[in-house]
């Protein structure tokens, strides 16, 4: 696998699965430290410059939310494919996070609550269709961590991840270095 | 009072005969992290994670008391590694969701986590089915965040002297009760007390909310143990 750009970039991707888009704007939240990061690196697929598809290979890419769904998988095991190296970007990639509460529940009782029996399905949902469209993703039994999904080589926790410690990490890989994880940034939440 | 040395990783301490080991390295200012361990309570020796070496052989911390000549050591990379596997073993066993968490920050599980660098626990988490009891008038119990140290059952009880926590079914079923009868007219001092003497946050008083800031909670800063080991 050949990655990596003709003037000595590394190639970056990132990705939102089953997320709030919260880990993104952490990671926006490096600020002004975004103009020597595009002096370091080189952005493919991914929601920050709307690439929508792999153009090639990648040396990092960074995950943000857990598998609900199979189009997770799909897009998770194409990254896997495509990049050197995964980093799960906070807690729902890391164990699934709010949307893993659902599992407890079975999916029947999650699927009549939200298109059959809940208080609000009358008016929104008159037919009390249950969507099942080649187009939709279909919903998984659970939501599944990304590392029980594919190998994913760093994790980074917190909801969303402190942009330091997004930031450290990125610059230390970057450089080849082994990830520091400081106590102020290291957090859950 | 009897005095006795004994030897805490590789230096001579004395302290008082019969002294919690827990409590006897403290004051030789020797963190051994603890988790169902509460000062005033009797140790259970529930959750492992003080173990040490004591004379070579691996002991509770919190269940050992200090006597004349004893060998201790607290650190080894084997110890650290089964301690934060300890701390992983909890995080899988239960659904421990840091983000929604009340006690978040202040939580000695979480502590013990960022102490140990946990990134993502080694085991693969269970998701285990729980249920949340807030029909209690005072007191609110969260069985998805409970990891049994029976700290609770061992150190709160009414103005009767009678428990108000107790432990129902058994095996991996096994939970903590409320009382409903001993607990429904405790004061809020009393539910504060249970509150503060759960390690994490499977005891929350009712209509307590957040009041301290992001940044200035009990382990924003400094790791657990800091206050006896800087």
């Amino acid at each position: 696998m050949s990655a990596g750009t003709p003037t000595g970039k590394k190639i970056v991707a990132t990705t939102s699965l089953a997320g709030c888009f919260g880990c993104h704007m952490s990671f926006l939240d490096i600020d002004e430290r975004l103009l020597d990061l595009i002096e370091l690196v080189e952005f493919n697929k991914s929601p920050l410059d709307d690439i929508k598809t792999f153009t090639k290979d990648c040396d990092i890419g960074l995950i943000e939310g857990g598998c609900c769904n199979d189009e997770n998988v799909h897009v998770l095991m194409e990254f896997r494919r495509r990049c050197k190296t995964l980093v799960a970007l906070g807690e729902c990639a890391i164990m699934g996070g709010l949307p893993a509460m659902r599992n407890t529940i079975s999916l029947q009782e999650c699927l009549d609550e939200a298109y059959r029996l809940g208080p609000t399905v009358a008016d929104s949902n008159p037919g009390r269709i249950i969507p099942c469209d080649p187009d939709i993703p279909r919903i998984l039994n659970r939501v599944y961590p990304c590392h029980e999904v594919v190998q994913i080589d760093y994790f980074l926790p917190g909801c969303p991840p402190n942009a330091d410690l997004i930031w450290d990490a990125l610059t230390s890989l970057l450089a080849g270095k082994e990830l520091a994880l400081e106590y102020r940034t290291f957090k859950y939440d | 009072m009897a005095f006795v040395r004994f030897m805490l990783d590789g230096q001579e301490y004395l302290a008082e005969e019969g002294a919690q080991l827990v409590a006897a390295a403290k004051d030789c200012g020797v963190y051994i992290p603890t988790l169902c361990n509460y000062p005033g309570v009797r140790p259970k020796g529930a959750c492992r994670i003080c173990t040490v070496l004591v004379n070579g052989i691996p002991h509770t911390a919190c269940t050992t008391k200090v006597v004349e000549d004893m060998s201790v050591v607290t650190s080894t990379p084997e110890l650290e590694a089964f301690r934060k596997s300890i701390v992983e073993i909890l995080f899988a066993e239960g659904n421990h969701l840091c983000p929604i968490c009340e006690r978040s920050g202040n939580c000695e599980l979480q502590a013990l986590a960022y102490r140990y660098r946990m990134t993502v626990p080694q085991f693969p988490y269970l998701f285990p089915k729980r249920d949340v009891e807030a029909w209690h008038p005072k007191l609110i119990k969260d069985h998805n965040r409970c990891i049994l140290c029976k700290r609770c059952i061992r150190g709160i009880f009414n103005e009767e002297g009678q428990a108000i926590f107790a432990f129902g079914k058994r095996g991996d079923r096994l939970i903590i009760n409320i009382d409903p009868e001993t607990s429904k007219d405790i004061s809020d001092e009393l539910a504060q007390q249970a509150m503060d003497i759960c390690p994490v946050g499977a005891i929350l008083r009712k209509g307590k909310g957040f009041d301290v800031p992001i940044g200035r909670r009990t382990y924003d800063q400094q790791p657990i143990g800091s206050e006896v080991a800087p």
